[in-house]
């Protein structure tokens, strides 16, 4: 009894990226063959420079391939406009960085507005934070709230704007482990919830147990792709 | 090079275009500075060294007529060193391609030697000789507004009759470092003449052998000048004396010395609003770099680099920006100076205009712009510099927002996020905010002074030809004659209309305060020379009783209703007692007025007058003129249309570079202050920003709450520089103020739509410069970087 496969949300075929360095050149990617499919959570595994974030940043459309192809629901995302690209990150990709990236002048409730006041389909902002469990913060500012909360609440304006995928760099980074796990199972949930394609870079290898698959990345290429017979909940994470 | 040397160089090549942004403002502070400081110092000395050179007297009096022998009398006043007594009289000159009549001064040259006082300095040609006759020496500015070389003759009326004169040489005198004909408010060159004639050959045909009408006198050190002034005046009653004066009533001094002062005014006020834009624009800067450089700053000193060390460099860093602004500073003031210098070499004769540059003033420039500027940066250095390493490791902590007053308010509502961003930047630093904006409004502030030179001018023009001074021509005679004298004017071809008037030089006396003026006694029913004051309200002279302008009630401490003593100073010295009648809050001279038959009732004297307007048919101007030229009766005639073109002549040219100038200096303001701001807060945000980028924002939408913030404070500021650019413009129109005439305070629309645009151009110019930025965002970098 086989359910017929999810459909594909990215494929990358052959992607390399080079960056010039001055007076040397840095390979980051160096062919990946890749599909991500709906509804799954992929956890990125790698040390610093396996091309992890260069690959994240390509599929976001903060960058572009050196080579290859990245085709995103069967379009060709090389022919994309600046304008395209820009309505693609509105509308379709939610993003979650170490750093949280909120804006220190807006209070937690604004923050998400600010992405659902530009989106097609948004759910409400207090919606979105209670999602992430910061239903009694909404009118805090960034500087009033702790990282774990921060970072809850840089996951929230990423959801709030229903995307399809929500693509995450080292989101528990900065994070010690207790408050990490509660932003572990606040991308947990938004995945099961709402089948949001999620990728997770880390280079902790704990976060992995909760993938449905772990791709590992090393110099550049795609070392291994492993699949997570069980998966563990975010709070029986340790690390 | 040290290696923290050649960071400072680098530092700098990184922040190169806010870096000229704020050593231009600093230049263009420190040029007005050098030139108006330059010009000012160039033109005391020579006026100083001249009067000294050439002896310029101290007092001056004239009188109808005195034996030569009464001198000695004079010259034994205590207190005066020396006296000269001359004779001075009016010439009416025919010149060649002049419809109109000219008039000139002949004064009198002792007959072999230099004058006591009041020397002439020869430029050009020779002294006449006393036994020729007819041969003058003629003032330059006279020879170049005509294109008259020695040698040439020209046709005036002496005493009546019709002489041929001979010009032998070209002359210069501390007497007339500018020409004014009397009853002229600016200097007419081709028009109005000084000349000097020997002692002999003047009184010979002005019948004044052995008489004098004219003395000047210097005075010993420490001598009291009111006193001397007074027992001259005793000693001159019986002889016509007109009453006597010192410097300080001197025309041409008064002209120099007031320009001296506005040069002064000059030299403090534009360079104090540039200097401290520059010092708000040197902290904003600075601030920022020693916060993105918070982690440098501790590495730096966990090396062993000192605080004082760490210090230092950042003021280098300061001081390299503001040596700049300094060497352009003196370059352009340099060159400022030397034009302003040449053009006040147009206006003003010395012997020796050349422009002196003066050591010390560059040295003080200098010296203050690198205060101002250290000053304002020096309380973010030392705060920067004094955090321990270990603290300044660590980020800084997140900046803190609170709602701004207008969320708190309860109208969040209509207000989306990028309004909410913009609002609370401006709430967290107000003081930036408010001296942003007040930069702003400083560049606004000095386009509206710039143009408030036409606007007043124009304003000046309209009101006193347009609405007072109506007459074409204004004639007086030598004496005063009678009234059935209309009869003969009324024949001159052309005249349509004539009012006559009654003058009469007076002091008047009000306690221990007095002034010397003279009362017009007008008829009425008059439509050619009427009363007007500043809100165009048109007197009617009352029936009894003096009118008098409010600068002349200021200067005397009159008011309304209260009695002032008349001291006729011609003829008989009647000393009579009248009312103020009222005030006139007009913009020129210290004049009275009262009703010609009150005048009359006065001075206990018929019906006579000294002269009359006159109004020409358009069609036969150039006949009336020729008329005018011959009348042998007539000293003076001042004719309006020429003073008019006169006035706009000379100040045209200047106002308009002056113009060019401000919107200059005003637009480097405007975009260092913007272009500065929206760089600062570009660094400041770019994190911010490309955040937005990065969750879907367009760049115009980035744009827009960058600049947004700065749309907001512009527009704050026009309005704000309005108040501040017409509390400018009142303030100069009262400095302005002098005995000879007031500015009146007056502003065009037009003026401050000009400014509001000049200053919406140059913030959208550096706007645009800044947007790059914008579309240069790396959002990679940002993204993967802590603040």
């Amino acid at each position: 009894m086989t359910s017929p496969p999810p459909p594909i949300v990215f494929e990358t075929r052959g992607v390399t990226k080079i960056y010039p360095m001055g007076e040397v050149t840095v390979q980051a990617l160096r062919g990946v063959d890749i599909q991500f499919l709906e509804g799954e959570l992929v956890v990125l595994l790698g040390r610093s420079g396996s091309g992890k974030s260069t690959l994240l940043n390509i599929l976001g459309g903060l960058d572009v391939p050196s080579s290859g192809e990245v085709i995103y629901r069967g379009q060709q995302m090389a022919d994309f406009s600046e304008n395209e690209l820009t309505q693609y990150r509105r509308n379709h990709v939610g993003f979650v960085f170490q750093f949280y990236n909120l804006i220190p002048s807006l209070t937690a409730r604004e923050n998400v507005a600010l992405v659902t006041e530009i989106s097609r389909n948004p759910m409400k902002p207090e919606e979105a934070l209670e999602l992430v469990g910061l239903g009694g913060r909404f009118d805090h500012f960034p500087s009033q709230m702790s990282g774990g909360e921060q970072q809850r609440v840089a996951i929230a304006r990423a959801i709030a704007k229903r995307p399809d995928v929500l693509l995450c760099d080292e989101p528990t980074g900065a994070l010690d482990i207790n408050t990490g796990v509660k932003v572990l199972e606040a991308l947990h949930s938004v995945n099961r919830e709402f089948g949001t394609t999620t990728a997770v870079i880390t280079h902790n290898a704990a976060i992995s147990d909760m993938a449905h698959r772990v791709i590992t990345l090393s110099d550049g290429n795609i070392e291994s792709v492993r699949f997570n017979e069980v998966r563990r909940s975010a709070s029986e994470l340790v690390w | 090079m040290l290696a923290i040397h050649r960071k400072l160089i680098r530092d700098l090549l990184q922040m190169k275009g806010q870096a000229v942004a704020i050593a231009a403002v600093i230049g263009c502070g420190l040029a007005v500075f050098i030139g108006a400081r330059n010009t000012l110092e160039s033109l005391s000395k020579a006026r100083d060294s001249y009067y000294d050179r050439y002896r310029f007297a101290d007092v001056f009096g004239s009188l109808k007529r005195a034996p030569v022998s009464l001198a000695e009398r004079i010259a034994a006043l205590p207190g005066v060193a020396a006296m000269e007594h001359r004779v001075v009289e009016g010439v009416t000159l025919d010149l060649p391609g002049l419809d109109e009549p000219a008039v000139g001064k002949m004064v009198s040259l002792p007959d072999r030697e230099d004058p006591i006082l009041n020397n002439v300095h020869l430029l050009e040609g020779r002294f006449p000789e006393a036994e020729r006759s007819g041969e003058i020496l003629a003032e330059e500015a006279f020879m170049k507004a005509n294109r008259f070389e020695p040698g040439d003759k020209i046709r005036a009326v002496l005493n009546g009759r019709l002489h041929t004169l001979t010009i032998v040489g070209i002359g210069l005198s501390p007497e007339y470092i500018t020409t004014i004909q009397p009853g002229s408010l600016f200097p007419d060159d081709r028009r109005f003449g000084v000349f000097w004639m020997r002692r002999n050959q003047i009184e010979t045909v002005f019948e004044m052998e052995g008489a004098f009408n004219d003395l000047t006198l210097s005075l010993m050190p420490g001598a009291n000048e009111k006193e001397v002034i007074r027992r001259l005046d005793l000693l001159l009653e019986n002889y016509g004396g007109l009453g006597a004066s010192g410097r300080d009533q001197h025309l041409s001094h008064r002209f120099i010395s007031d320009e001296l002062q506005q040069l002064k005014t000059m030299s403090i006020i534009p360079p104090s609003i540039f200097l401290g834009v520059a010092a708000f624009l040197l902290n904003v800067s600075l601030r920022r770099i020693l916060s993105l450089q918070r982690e440098q700053i501790a590495a730096l000193k966990a090396f062993g680099y000192g605080n004082r060390d760490v210090g230092l460099h950042y003021l280098q860093m300061v001081g390299a920006i503001i040596t700049g602004g300094v060497l352009c500073g003196w370059i352009i003031g340099t060159w400022m100076g030397k034009s302003m210098t040449g053009m006040y070499a147009g206006f003003y004769r010395f012997p020796d205009t050349t422009f002196r540059p003066e050591f010390s003033v560059y040295l003080s420039g200098a010296a203050l712009s690198y205060f101002v500027g250290i000053v304002g940066v020096a309380a973010g250095v030392m705060q920067a510099v004094s955090i321990p390493p270990a603290e300044a490791m660590r980020p800084e902590p997140p900046p803190t927002y609170r709602p701004s007053l207008i969320e708190r308010l309860g109208w969040h509502r209509w207000l989306s996020q990028a309004p909410r961003m913009i609002l609370r930047e401006l709430t967290r630093r107000p003081m930036k905010a408010a001296l942003t904006t007040l930069g702003i409004a400083f560049a606004c502030a000095i386009l509206i002074v710039g143009n408030f030179g036409k606007d007043a001018i124009d304003y000046l023009i309209d009101f006193q030809f347009g609405l007072q001074q109506r007459q074409d021509a204004t004639i007086t005679f030598h004496e005063a004659v009678p009234e059935s004298a209309i009869g003969s004017l009324g024949a001159i071809p052309g005249v349509v209309r004539i009012e006559t008037f009654r003058s009469i030089p007076v002091r008047l006396r009000h306690g221990s305060l007095s002034h010397q003026t003279a009362i017009t006694g007008l008829d009425d029913g008059r439509d050619l020379n009427r009363l007007i004051d500043a809100s165009e309200k048109v007197f009617d002279l009352p029936a009894r009783g003096l009118v008098i302008s409010s600068q002349l009630a200021k200067m005397l401490d009159l008011n309304r209703g209260d009695s002032v003593q008349i001291e006729g100073l011609d003829g008989e010295r009647l000393v009579l007692e009248t009312v103020i009648n009222a005030l006139v809050d007009d913009f020129s001279g210290t004049s009275a007025w009262m009703r010609r038959d009150e005048l009359h009732r006065l001075l206990g004297e018929g019906p006579v007058i000294s002269g009359a307007y006159l109004k020409f048919d358009p069609a036969r101007e150039g006949a009336a003129y020729r008329a005018l030229k011959e009348a042998p009766a007539i000293a003076a005639v001042n004719l309006q249309k020429i003073a008019m073109q006169s006035f706009v002549e000379n100040f045209a040219e200047n106002i308009l570079r002056m113009r060019m100038i401000n919107i200059l200096f005003a637009s480097v303001i405007a975009v260092g202050v913007v272009y500065n701001s929206a760089r600062v807060s570009l660094s400041e945000r770019s994190r911010e920003l490309a955040t937005l980028r990065v969750i879907g924002f367009t760049r115009a939408e980035v744009s827009r709450i960058l600049l947004g913030e700065l749309a907001l404070l512009t527009a704050i500021s026009i309005p704000v520089g309005f108040l501040i650019g017409s509390g400018l413009c009142r303030f100069i129109s009262k400095a302005l103020e002098t005995e000879l005439y007031r500015i009146p305070f007056v502003l065009n629309p037009s003026t401050y739509a000009v400014a509001a645009l000049v200053i919406v151009l140059a913030a959208v110019f550096s706007s645009l410069i800044v947007r790059r930025g914008v579309d240069h965002l790396d959002m990679i970098a940002v993204l993967k970087s802590r603040e």
